[in-house]
């Protein structure tokens, strides 16, 4: 029993692991991307969340609510105004310019807030359980699965079932024979990172309610992103929740046999994948 | 003839290296007209620019007297001038229907193509709808390819190497929808190698040697000596 609970907590913090992935993953589908400041963003969301929170008064979900739309205006406008500048056929440009923004993120965030540590506050929900299987399960980690997966589905949904989509696809399969067919490529690529910061917003939602966090914690989140973005396949929806998943599960199991072990046994299975599985699980075609 | 689409000394760059040299050329509305010539003379890298894929100056093409040189690709089919690509270009990941749809997205006005009318010129289609574009036929990709341009209800269709690397039969139901297209008014330009086809098909024809025209006028009016000595350039 005491092995399914921590199966159990493994999977539901594979949720989040999947949140930190989505947005990650469907950069790089569209825009072969791969954008080093996305720990950092999610740092950032949280700080303005928290900022939100403090400043207005507002409750935490109120806050989250409110800030989407201008997280889709953000993620619009850097690619928009910046990014769209680096892109072209050296891969090597954007990579600098997003690990630039890294560290910009970082150091505004210790002038801003310090580096104490801080976390996010959704009260008696917090300690709130139920019982699922004859185990005693937290609420938050539940929703936070939930919301994952109602994340996923809505980002496939957008993919597979909208004329947004068909662009989205179509860029990320030729972005010169999609403009034969009337579509700037660079005003897909600014909607889909749009897309990214309203994902990477939600899960700095869940980040700051799960944990604490402080200005140097991006690069841990980007890497946990990036493993589950590989083990499910590179520019996989679906995928990255398997990925999340197997790294959240190959975690709580480390940390069951031995606390210190918990994010060795992580980077362990990713290191198995890309020796046995380079392409990951759900490798785009 | 007034022309509906024409090159002013239409010159093509890649970086130092010209691939089009100072090309005259024009067509007229429901005119059809081949570009023939050998591997390498600069007939794609023409309709490259006419497209928008390759810069050129902005008085180099006119689209019914206005400059529409230089402008992106996405302008330019929506200003009425779509490309069928060579090799076809599908997207691989997604099927014959959002192949045929994303055409679409580059629509200049309504000349009777929509996704229906598309699928009854090409059946095939309709019923290969939701498989994989790349699981299709060459003759059949070439069908996707070509109704993909057509939905976006262009005046003038510009064709890159239709026939290349298909079947005998294949080849002639392209060139059989060609006809097709042509009677119902549209302007077609055809870039290709396969002679026999070009001629069957086109009004007039210009043949390209080393990035220049090196003959031009009616298709039927030359011999078949003359026209390869301008293919071939001896």
């Amino acid at each position: 029993m005491d092995y399914l609970n921590t199966i159990v907590q493994g999977v539901l913090l594979g949720g989040l692991y999947a949140l930190y992935a989505a947005g990650l993953s469907l950069i790089f589908g569209v825009m072969r991307l791969i954008n080093l400041a996305h720990g950092d963003l999610i740092v950032l969301a949280a700080f303005v969340l928290l900022a939100m929170v403090s400043a207005l008064g507002l409750p935490l979900p109120v806050a989250l609510l409110i800030l989407l739309p201008f997280a889709f205006a953000l993620g619009w406008g850097l690619q928009r105004f910046l990014l769209n500048r680096t892109l072209g056929d050296d891969i090597l440009l954007p990579l600098l310019v997003t690990f630039g923004l890294q560290i910009l993120i970082q150091n505004g965030l210790l002038v801003a807030f310090s580096a104490d540590s801080r976390k996010l506050s959704l009260g008696a929900l917090e300690t709130q359980s139920v019982n699922l299987l004859g185990l005693s399960v937290g609420l938050v980690p539940l929703i936070t699965f939930a919301v994952a997966v109602v994340v996923l589905g809505a980002l496939s949904y957008i993919f597979y079932g909208t004329g947004l989509g068909r662009r989205l696809r179509a860029t990320s399969d030729s972005t010169e024979v999609v403009q034969l067919m009337g579509v700037n490529p660079r005003v897909i690529f600014a909607i889909a990172m749009g897309i990214s910061f309203v994902v990477l917003t939600i899960a700095a939602f869940f980040m700051g309610v799960r944990s604490n966090f402080d200005p140097s914690v991006g690069p841990a989140r980007l890497l946990y992103a990036f493993e589950a973005v590989v083990i499910g396949g590179l520019g996989s929806l679906w995928g990255t929740l398997a990925g999340g998943i197997i790294l959240g599960v190959a975690q709580a199991i480390g940390a069951r046999i031995n606390p210190e072990w918990q994010i060795l046994a992580g980077h362990l299975v990713f290191l198995v994948f890309i020796i046995v599985r380079p392409r990951g699980l759900f490798p785009k075609q | 003839m007034t022309a509906l689409l024409e090159t002013r000394g239409l010159e093509v760059f890649y970086g130092d290296f010209q691939a089009v040299f100072g090309v005259d050329f024009e067509v007229a509305e429901g005119e059809t007209v081949a570009i023939i010539g050998a591997n390498g003379a600069g007939k794609s890298s023409f309709l490259k620019a006419l497209a928008g894929l390759v810069k050129s100056r902005p008085d180099g093409i006119l689209l019914d007297g206005r400059p529409v040189g230089g402008k992106p690709a996405y302008e330019i089919v929506k200003s009425g001038v779509a490309l069928v690509p060579e090799g076809r270009r599908l997207f691989p990941s997604m099927s014959v229907a959002d192949n045929l749809r994303m055409g679409e997205n580059g629509r200049s006005g309504d000349r009777g193509w929509t996704y229906e009318t598309v699928c009854d010129l090409f059946p095939i289609l309709r019923e290969r709808a939701d498989q994989l574009a790349p699981t299709l036929s060459g003759g059949q990709q070439q069908m996707v390819a070509i109704g993909r341009a057509l939905i976006s209800n262009p005046r003038v269709l510009l064709c890159d190497e239709i026939s290349l690397g298909l079947s005998p039969a294949a080849v002639k139901d392209v060139y059989a929808a060609i006809t097709e297209i042509k009677k119902r008014g549209t302007t077609i330009v055809i870039v290709e190698q396969d002679l026999n086809a070009a001629l069957g098909a086109a009004d007039r024809i210009y043949c390209f040697l080393e990035g220049k025209v090196s003959l031009t006028g009616r298709a039927d009016e030359f011999d078949r000596s003359q026209i390869l000595a301008a293919y071939f350039g001896s």
